[in-house]
């Protein structure tokens, strides 16, 4: 017995995992492809996990290495043919009509990014990791990780403010 | 405020005592103040969007199959069509992703016909097991390749039979053989067995279904799904008997 976690303890992290993977590929094939994949990965690598650690951040960070992987392999990841949109059911909206259209702009804005913008603004603000564990994750310095949140974020609201309201003045720059 | 202190603020990161400033200082800032509620919007609607993928029902799963020499075809496999997918790009690329949810039509179908047939008293199957002869070579026959019907007694499980569904899919020609199996308290287990044309076998794949849960795999010529009302722990080993009662 070498693995610190049995895999009925990996399997508990497949939910929040695939969520992660369908908000970064926007795809239900691609997303469950991928989470599949780290979950193998995962199993087969499982003594290399430090136990100091926590194994939902260790997940994210094989996750997040297959994700680049595939990208570079696939420039086109996105726009493969048969991907269905990451939401085929309308999620049941509090705001009616006008947040669906928020969301279903969210959805693009959010592919728009580039996606080291993309993962963090989702591991901070969907996957509520802490700057520390998101830095841990992605394997780069908290700095980075702050700088790429503020970007991507920015970048969402210029992306959404320009799609809900096409007369509203352009948004301000921000300064450094 | 500077960055870092405003986005700390939107995410709830600030101690206490350094919220009531940054409140305070927000309320002095229209243009900071617009971003924290924006920037907490996104997270609202990023939730909004992604939450719903926590409940949903999905075929992924993980299960040692205690056979290294498959699991190591399977990894040769694995690795030959990677190799693959790189030489000839996009399109060996759909392939590849599309290999996963194989068979997910037929474990989707297993809990159907678990949830159907599992509760009838009097016709849980068509053909019983006093009529095993008959049953294999009509089912072999439908399903045009020879059918093992694995023997649970390990397991505490005997055979009642078996019966014929509809294909999977429309324009699917290729039916479906339901063996059902009973333990001495009742419990039922279904084993949906099924033609597949692709060439490949795959790992166990789990899905679960409400109360329902289902093994799936495909292992030449065959898909087979293994539904239960039981939990993944008592299933998987019977999952397993059943493999190895196929392979020998």
């Amino acid at each position: 017995m070498s693995s610190g976690f049995s895999a009925g303890e990996l399997q508990e992290h497949i939910p929040r995992l695939r969520r992660y993977a369908r908000a970064l590929t926007a795809s239900r094939e691609a997303a469950d492809d991928l989470t599949q994949e780290t979950l193998e990965h995962a199993w087969r690598k499982r003594a290399l996990w430090q136990p100091s650690g926590s194994l939902r951040a260790w997940l994210f960070t094989l996750m997040h290495r297959r994700f680049l992987n595939g990208i570079r392999r696939l420039p086109h990841t996105d726009s493969l043919e048969g991907d269905e949109p990451a939401t085929a059911a309308a999620p049941s909206l509090v705001g009616g009509a006008e947040g669906r259209v928020v969301l279903a702009e969210l959805q693009h804005a959010l592919q728009a990014l580039p996606a080291e913008q993309r993962a963090v603004v989702l591991l901070v603000g969907l996957e509520q990791f802490s700057y520390a564990e998101t830095a841990q994750v992605l394997d780069v310095p908290i700095g980075t990780v702050m700088s790429r949140l503020s970007r991507g974020r920015e970048r969402l609201r210029q992306l959404l403010d320009r799609g809900s309201d096409v007369a509203a003045p352009p948004a301000l720059k921000r300064v450094k | 405020m500077n960055e870092q202190r405003l986005h700390a603020y939107v995410d709830d990161a600030l101690p206490a005592a350094e919220r009531a400033d940054a409140e305070a200082w927000l309320a002095t800032d229209a243009d900071a103040r617009a971003r924290a509620q924006s920037y907490r919007a996104q997270n609202a609607a990023l939730h909004e969007l992604f939450d719903p993928v926590l409940a949903e029902t999905h075929a992924i799963g993980l299960v040692e199959t205690q056979r290294l020499a498959s699991r190591l075809r399977m990894g040769f496999a694995l690795a030959a069509m990677l190799v693959l997918g790189i030489a000839i790009g996009v399109v060996a690329g759909t392939t590849w992703r599309t290999e996963v949810a194989r068979g997910a039509p037929l474990a989707r179908q297993a809990t159907l016909a678990y949830a159907a047939y599992q509760p009838e008293v009097r016709h849980p199957v068509e053909v019983t097991a006093a009529e095993e002869q008959h049953l294999v070579a009509w089912l072999s026959k439908r399903l045009t390749a020879p059918l093992k019907v694995p023997v649970l007694a390990s397991a505490g499980y005997r055979l009642l039979g078996g019966r014929l569904l509809p294909a999977t899919a429309p324009g699917d020609s290729s039916p479906v053989a339901q063996l059902m199996y009973e333990n001495a308290q009742g419990k039922r287990l279904t084993l949906l067995v099924k033609r597949d044309s692709a060439n490949t076998d795959t790992a166990f794949r789990f899905l679960k279904e409400g109360n329902t849960q289902v093994f799936y795999w495909i292992d030449k010529p065959f898909g087979y799904a293994l539904a239960g009302d039981l939990s993944r722990e008592e299933l998987q080993p019977l999952a397993q008997l059943v493999y190895r009662q196929i392979n020998p």
